[in-house]
């Protein structure tokens, strides 16, 4: 096939114009100049066809060649992407740095997976047998963590001819041949091609059934999110919103996170890398860089380039979910991404919407967290890929375009607050500004496997955190004095409440990550303590002396008391409240 | 030898537009004959063979034909030797102290190149200032970005002064340090200022200063921070120093980003920033930090006035998300004489946990500090019900609060402007101060250090 060339005409930014010829395909990634920069195409006009540049365009001359490559923009799937870093377009930044050192060159290109290396391959498909595409014909152990299956890519599809005997392979090497009903052979090898832009099928969506568990309170038990659900965490700077993806990176029950850094601060790419290779996972041992994927592109990295690497990241993450896992992708921050299409769009003289954002914002953002999912996949296998992507409103506001546009699209949004952030209060998800549409799907799930009371204990401490807020306004206007004891009761329990349960201390080696079960106990042993002092409020006693007891204080430290292997000392804490309570009805009949 | 260009087509405030020019480069340095003089400009948009040139002087006395324009085929380069310790340049780094060119041992491209995160050091190296409320609740820490966000007429500019004579790594040996100083279209006192503190405490002569005033050219104060932080960069990366880089006034900076965006009639988005404000921004800070491959390292503190004390201005909003937390000065701590007016409950330092602690300063700085947060947020809500229904009607733990609040403003965050607290002595007035407060209060305190650190005024110690 002749190549499609043409020459560059003009240069505005990350923007090019080529004429010369009307070959070009939309979509189509092309490489730009004597570097051979890559770019993609973005718009396809009658006297020139229009190219974002992926690299910084510094130095580009008019009349340098563009030639296409006649395929979309694809990200490169096969063996050796877990533990990797990558930048926005897939290209890894430890093979960028052996090769122009701490500062990135451009025109590099490299392949995104190591092509000399040899994996233990395990070849599960037999001659005679007949694949489909998402079949798995063979697995590798990719890290301690994970083992890659080895899918047939799509268009592949027949009778196994010819299969190699398990040993050590590199990711181009054909393992087998397959012939199609037309005749046709091919050679599957490891290593696959897709284009980010496009979803990759599934058989079938299924229902929405399981918690993705983060061990963090307030989302767990309050707001949580499903497994193939959708979440935004809006927060203006400093609330918040990166440690606690980080956190949610580091403790949530996915088999595999796909960190995308999206215009976001390098020295926290940094952390990230370095917290991941020592962290070990709760479950295995194993660093949890063992499960980790992390995309990078730096706030002062090529614009374009963010752009493209939210849809790297997806197209990552529906890979392994066709192997069957359950993927997580943390999008840090998907502000940074409208800004970039912002930008292009700005630069293309497009008729402006909101705030100079393009148009097309909704529809992209929407095609974004749509590729979310809980799904049976062609072979059979069930995996889910869930979404969380920050949002950084301008100016902490949440009217702003991409907040409000987000929010149509996910159904779980953790607000993150102002004022919590500045009490260090964290994480500073606003408990009532919140919400998560996926309590409903899940209450069967936490009936049968945390505790059939669950819901009716969550209800309890989301009801006692609505009264306070009433009561709050109250007491702004008149003190705390003129309420009654029923009152204080409750701003008393809510205190407990909001220091002891829903503030959490990443720092903490107990408190970083709560599993359910002690959740939920923390819960119970909270209402057990309002039911107790209610009754001894009902007598008529003052409630100053159960707080002189220091009874609360104690239940706000339990969080740091009682080790997560050790949940048979929350009993203790009942037992105390039953006691303490005994003993002042006694006191008090004397 | 490089073809010259005759005229011009079209003189539109700083950018000017060529036709019939072959072989531009995008972003190429080009040089402008007007006269006698040479001006410097660059090509920021071609099309076919129209370029359009920004010019980094002024564009007056220019004329279509009076012209002669020459492309360089190079991007803005800067010659850097170790020599340019001690010397002053104006915004786009020619020297204009009076003591001649420097001799480059090398030129760098002033946009410099991004760094590769893998190639980055995580800071961890707490720098003292001296100053509790930073070195206490925002510490500050080697390779940070931590911006100052100020409003006029606060002082800015003393507390960039008093961290510049009085930061000093900790638990090191005397390392090479030196300070990099850019103004961006600030008035002459200021700059002046500046260079007379440096003096009376003895830096000057490891001071390289970039002097962009604001009656100097305003397209010209798109390439001082750039030159700035190149220099920087080779002093750090090159000769493994430390550098604290000092960029004022960020505003100004930004508002010369938004005249010629708009004589370029571009798109504008939030208030007439352009939309590309915010990677622009980046482009500048994210070029703080330490890398693998030297000992060195750059520290920035930018300094910008918000508009109107408005803090969701796009100028400091956008910093705040690319930069590792802030220092915010506020006016009410200005006008009850509290020096250095630092806002405490919106200023953060996102790198602080990593640096502080065990092993860093002392073992009681986490807990301490989130609980003198926690305290003082406390405090203003107190502040706000008084407000409403008076002093006197308070809770006696409420008043503690107030009474708390109070010593806090004017024992920790007030200083003087010389005055150099040790991180101890900071940590033990905070617990002098915690101390006032009951002990079922502290809840953001580990029971052990409560049990080390918290001592009563009517309990015996």
């Amino acid at each position: 096939m002749e190549q499609v060339r043409g020459t560059i005409d003009g240069i505005n930014g990350p923007v090019v114009y080529v004429t010369g010829s009307k070959e070009f395909g939309m979509l189509q990634m092309v490489h730009v100049g004597r570097e051979g920069l890559i770019g993609e195409v973005i718009g396809v006009q009658a006297d020139s066809t229009i190219v974002q540049v992926y690299e910084s365009t510094t130095g580009l001359t008019p009349g340098e060649e563009v030639v296409s490559t006649g395929m979309p923009m694809s990200a490169t799937l096969g063996p050796g992407i877990l533990g990797n870093i990558f930048d926005g377009i897939e290209r890894p930044l430890r093979v960028l740095e052996a090769k122009s050192g701490a500062f990135l060159d451009r025109g590099q290109n490299t392949h995104a997976i190591d092509s000399a290396r040899k994996w233990d391959v395990t070849v599960t498909a037999k001659v005679g047998d007949t694949v489909k595409p998402g079949d798995i014909i063979a697995t590798v152990p990719e890290t301690s963590l994970i083992t890659h299956r080895v899918m047939v890519p799509d268009g592949v599809a027949g009778r196994v001819e010819t299969a190699v005997p398990d040993g050590q392979y590199t990711v181009e090497e054909p393992l087998l041949s397959v012939r199609a009903d037309n005749g046709t052979v091919h050679t599957v090898t490891m290593q696959s091609k897709w284009p980010i832009r496009t979803m990759r099928p599934v058989a079938r969506r299924m229902p929405i059934s399981r918690p993705l568990v983060t061990g963090q309170r307030v989302i767990d038990s309050l707001l949580p999110i499903a497994k193939g659900g959708t979440a935004a965490v809006p927060g203006g700077f400093g609330t918040g919103k990166t440690m606690t993806q980080h956190q949610l990176a580091k403790w949530c029950d996915a088999d595999i996170i796909i960190y995308i850094g999206c215009g976001e601060r390098g020295n926290e790419m940094t952390q990230v890398l370095e917290d991941f290779q020592k962290l070990v996972d709760p479950k295995s041992g194993k660093p949890l860089m063992d499960r980790t994927v992390l995309i990078a592109n730096t706030s002062n990295m090529p614009v374009a380039a963010r752009e493209a690497s939210i849809y790297t990241g997806i197209t990552l993450a529906e890979y392994y979910r066709d192997m069957g896992y359950h993927v997580a992708i943390m999008a840090d921050s998907t502000s940074r991404w409208a800004e970039a299409l912002r930008e292009i769009s700005g630069r293309l003289e497009e008729m402006p919407a909101e705030e100079g954002f393009p148009a097309y914002l909704a529809s992209r953002l929407s095609g974004f967290y749509e590729r979310a999912g809980y799904v049976k996949n062609r072979n059979g296998s069930e995996g889910s890929v869930s979404i969380i992507g920050a949002v950084s409103p301008q100016g902490g506001d949440f009217s702003e375009p991409v907040t409000q546009n987000t929010k149509r699209f996910v159904r779980c949004f953790w607000a993150l607050d102002k004022e919590l952030a500045y009490a260090r209060h964290y994480p500073a998800i606003n408990w009532l500004t919140s919400y998560s549409e996926y309590m409903d799907d899940l209450a069967e799930w936490y009936e049968e496997n945390v505790s059939p009371q669950f819901l009716k204990t969550r209800a309890f401490i989301a009801s006692l955190l609505q009264q306070e807020s009433d009561l709050s306004e109250i007491v702004k206007l008149i003190g705390s004095d003129v309420l009654h004891d029923e009152q204080k009761l409750v701003l008393e329990v809510a205190r407990v409440i909001r220091l002891g349960f829903l503030q959490q201390n990443a720092y903490h080696k107990s408190d970083t990550y709560v599993p359910l079960d002690k959740q939920y106990q923390m819960m119970e042993v909270i209402e057990h303590l309002y039911q107790a002092v209610r009754e001894i409020v009902a007598l008529s006693i003052p409630i100053g002396q159960v707080k002189d007891t220091g009874i609360f204080d104690e239940i706000i430290k339990m969080k740091y008391e009682v080790g997560n292997d050790e949940l048979e000392k929350l009993g203790g804490y009942m037992e105390r409240i039953d006691s303490l309570c005994a003993q002042i009805k006694a006191d008090n009949r004397d | 030898m490089s073809i010259e260009y005759m005229g011009l087509t079209e003189i539109n405030g700083p950018l000017v537009v060529l036709s019939g020019v072959k072989n531009a480069a995008y972003e190429e340095i080009v040089e402008i004959k007007v006269g006698g003089r040479v001006r410097t400009g660059q090509i920021v948009t071609i099309h076919g063979e129209t370029v359009v040139v920004q010019v980094f002087e002024n564009t007056s006395d220019m004329s279509l034909t009076n012209t002669v324009t020459r492309m360089t085929g190079r991007p803005m380069m800067l010659p850097l030797s170790k020599e340019i310790l001690g010397r002053t340049f104006d915004g786009s780094g020619r020297p204009i102290d009076g003591l001649g060119d420097i001799f480059p041992d090398t030129y760098e491209d002033i946009n410099g190149r991004p760094i590769n995160p893998i190639a980055r050091e995580y800071p961890r190296n707490f720098i003292q200032t001296g100053i509790s409320a930073i070195d206490g609740l925002f510490t500050l820490i080697r390779g940070q970005k931590l911006p100052i966000f100020s409003g006029n007429g606060l002082p800015q500019d003393a507390l960039a002064v008093q961290i510049v004579r009085q930061a000093k790594i900790m638990g090191e040996k005397e390392e090479p340090f030196a300070v990099v100083f850019a103004a961006m279209g600030v008035k002459n006192d200021v700059a002046d200022f500046f260079r007379r503190s440096f003096e009376e405490s003895g830096v000057l002569d490891r001071v390289v200063m970039f002097l962009n005033l604001s009656n100097d050219p305003v397209a010209e104060r798109i390439l001082t921070p750039r030159a700035a932080l190149t220099a920087a960069e080779y002093l750090a990366y090159t000769h493994n120093m430390h550098i604290l880089v000092i960029l004022t006034d960020m505003t100004a900076y930004c508002e010369a980003l938004r005249e010629i965006s708009s004589s370029k009639g571009e798109i504008p988005s939030r208030k007439g920033f352009p939309g590309y404000l915010y990677s622009d921004l980046a482009s500048l800070y994210e070029r703080a930090g330490m890398i693998n491959t030297s000992s060195g390292s750059v520290t920035q503190i930018p300094i910008l006035s918000m508009p109107n004390d408005d803090i969701t201005h796009p100028i400091p909003d956008l910093t705040g998300y690319i930069t590792e937390g802030q220092i915010v000065l506020g006016r009410a701590l200005d006008l009850r004489g509290i020096y250095p007016p630092i806002d405490v409950l919106p200023s953060l330092s996102r790198l602080m946990k990593d640096g502080i602690g065990e092993g860093f300063t002392r073992e009681d700085h986490p807990d301490l500090s989130s609980q003198l947060f926690a305290a003082y947020a406390n405090v203003e809500q107190v502040r706000s019900l008084a407000s409403v229904i008076g002093e006197d009607e308070l809770s006696d733990l409420d008043k503690q609060y107030l009474a708390f609040g109070k010593a806090f403003e004017q024992q920790f965050i007030g200083q003087g402007k010389d005055e150099n607290r040790s991180i101890t002595q900071t940590l033990d007035l905070g617990w002098q101060l915690l101390s006032m407060l009951p002990r079922e209060e502290l809840d953001r305190v580990d029971p052990k250090l409560l049990e080390k650190y918290y001592r009563p005024a009517n309990e015996p110690a």
